[in-house]
């Protein structure tokens, strides 16, 4: 079996953003990146499936130089293999077309994204890659079980979870339930320093593009209601705002 | 030329979000000056078909049939695409739902479309096509100019507001001009009922690691209920199996936008502000005035929740 984990690098979930003063860009300076927590939980499913099944563990990046890092982490948890398509990565289409390109002649058994990276929150990557692919997906999965060709996953829907069937190939995108992040350990983290990452140089057009960004408006201060009379509140509530 | 709006379905009936989409889709066609066209995909009823006709609509398509009775993203887009084709659409218009943030990629993917997911406005089309979304988890938003002749967007749930208009609407089935394709098995579905479901609530009344245990929660269930809410909660609440998973709320749950959030006993960390700060009207009851959340509320009481929530549950009673 062979399984392919596309994973993004994304500022740490602590992060303020704040933008350069003609609002055009994101200033980037002293944030940290880390590897985007849903990727996490797609790895964490994919060394499952190393573990479990002997799969071929290789992790997939667009992205600068910048993104060895978390190439390097998924090794140190056990990855066998690393690709870097290198581009900046300006669209969820645009990254989800080369990652398709790459993909496409490599009969992959199971294609894991996360359900989305947290920077543009796009959502996007996994249904554009199994579209491209022709492939069945699973969005926002929760539990995988793979025996043979078939596949049992259950999946959110609003309100509520599905439980489905599927035949491999296919692409699934991770919720956090779909697996618990692992831990780099020892002999991972002295492997990952020296093994190679593949790196491709290639791109493709990109029609959508970011063009401003914008600050949300700060809050005005909190009105605070006396604990002792917290009706005023269901008055605000009900009388002035007319939310019920 | 045209713009098409799909209206998701829930075991026939269309979805809550379904007026907000169409009242959008209907503006973005004035804006471009062209029609409307709405496409249904599963088998819904003729009088929920009805319903759309005060929106101005000039055709809504319908694609029925045993092979759509259940939602599968492959086929669901190919039904899409067929609609796509039919009615010569440019811009395509889904719901950020679940539902929907599976067939828009997709649609896009066959069209090789400009693709936003989450828009939260009209697109600006003096220059380009511009539309607004959240990123980088409510903590800023970006406008992306769709360049691609053809595009795909995905309304955010509770983003635009509802405009009936009055008029007819011609129906065309055009079922048989769907390709199938091998795909998923549904085997089950497991939905509550008699709830609402959170993505769709425009009232959430919410609780953490304040409430000291799942047996605390009858209080929170019971202030949702007589205002109409759905219920959230933080995510160390739903880890622990105090509250079911679908109600953890987020930068790694779910992103809400109603227009009120009460959060009781919630710190408000970043990453819990992350799924809720596009609320419009935010509610803290904590018993730490030093508590964050309080930065990010609109109204506050400093209080112990076990006193606070049961006045307030007599204070919507009194109201009733
Ligand atoms: C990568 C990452 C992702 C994360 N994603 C999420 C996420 O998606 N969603 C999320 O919620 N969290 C997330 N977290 C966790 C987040 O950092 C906080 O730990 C979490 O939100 C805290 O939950 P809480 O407010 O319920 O609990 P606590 O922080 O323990 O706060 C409990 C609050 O209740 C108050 N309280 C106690 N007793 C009472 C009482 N009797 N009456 C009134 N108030 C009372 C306390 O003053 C306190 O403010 C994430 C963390 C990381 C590192
Ligand atoms: N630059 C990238 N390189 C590789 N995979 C990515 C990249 N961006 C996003 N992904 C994958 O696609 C998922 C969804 O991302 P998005 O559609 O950008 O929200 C992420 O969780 C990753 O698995």
């Amino acid at each position: 079996m062979k399984v392919l984990v596309c994973i993004s690098k994304t500022p740490d979930t602590t992060t303020k953003i704040a933008f350069s003063s003609d609002h055009a860009s994101v200033n980037y300076d002293g944030v940290k990146f880390i590897l985007n927590p849903y990727d996490e939980h797609a790895l964490a499913k994919a060394m499952e499936l190393k573990e479990k099944q002997g799969a071929e563990l290789t992790v997939i990046n667009v992205g600068t130089a910048d993104s060895d890092q978390i190439i390097r982490k998924c090794f140190a948890v056990g990855a066998d293999k690393g690709v870097r398509i290198n581009t900046e990565p300006m669209s969820g289409t645009q990254v989800a077309r080369l990652i398709a390109n790459y993909a496409a002649n490599q009969s992959f058994d199971v294609i894991l994204t996360g359900r989305e990276s947290i920077d543009y929150n796009g959502g996007m990557v996994g249904e554009l890659l199994a579209e491209m692919l022709d492939m069945p997906s699973i969005g926002y999965c929760s539990k995988m079980e793979i025996e043979g060709n078939k596949a049992t996953l259950t999946r959110f829907i609003d309100g509520g979870e599905e439980t489905l069937e599927a035949l491999l190939p296919l692409v699934v995108s991770a919720v956090k339930e779909l697996g618990e992040p692992r831990i780099p350990n020892m002999r991972g983290i002295m492997q990952a320093r020296t093994k190679p990452i593949e790196v491709l140089d290639e791109n493709v057009e990109v029609h959508t593009v970011t063009k401003q960004y914008e600050a949300p408006v700060p809050k005005a201060a909190c009105v605070y209601i006396d604990a002792s009379e917290p009706e005023k509140l269901i008055e605000i509530l009900h009388n002035e705002k007319k939310l019920f | 030329m045209a713009v098409l709006v799909y209206i998701e379905n829930w075991e026939g009936k269309f979805k809550k979000q379904s007026k907000e989409l169409v009242t959008y889709a209907a503006d973005t066609a004035a804006k471009l000056g062209t029609e409307l066209v709405a496409v249904s995909i599963g088998n819904v009823d003729a009088a929920e078909i009805e319903t759309l006709s005060a929106f101005g609509l000039s055709k809504v398509l319908t694609i029925t049939g045993e092979a759509f009775a259940q939602f599968k993203a492959k086929t669901y887009a190919n039904a899409l695409h067929a609609a796509v084709q039919h009615c010569g659409a440019k811009v395509i218009v889904l719901g950020n739902t679940y539902n929907g943030k599976s067939m828009g990629p997709r649609i896009a993917a066959k069209l090789e479309a400009s693709l936003v997911t989450g828009a939260i406005s009209l697109p600006d089309t003096d220059n380009g096509f511009v539309v607004k979304k959240a990123v980088f988890s409510n903590k800023g938003f970006a406008f992306m100019d769709m360049q691609h002749e053809y595009k795909v967007l995905t309304l955010n749930v509770n983003a635009y507001h509802i405009e009936e208009k009055s008029g007819a609407v011609a129906v065309e089935d055009i079922s048989d001009k769907v390709a199938t394709a091998a795909d998923v098995q549904v085997l089950n579905v497991e939905k509550q009922t008699g709830k609402i479901p959170l993505t769709e609530a425009e009232l959430v009344v919410s609780a953490g690691r304040g409430l000291k245990g799942p047996e605390n929660w009858g209080m929170i269930e019971e202030l949702a209920d007589l205002i109409g809410a759905g219920t959230a909660c933080s995510k160390p609440v739903s880890d622990v199996g105090w509250r079911p998973h679908s109600e953890h709320v987020g930068q790694t749950g779910i992103t809400i936008s109603p227009n009120l959030y009460i959060a009781v006993g919630i710190s408000g960390a970043i990453q819990h502000l992350a799924g809720v700060s596009s609320s419009k009207v935010i509610c803290v009851i904590n018993k730490d005035p030093e508590a964050p959340f309080f930065a990010a509320a609109d109204y506050g009481i400093v209080g112990d929740a076990f006193e606070v929530v049961p006045k307030l549950i007599e204070a919507v009673k009194n109201i009733n």
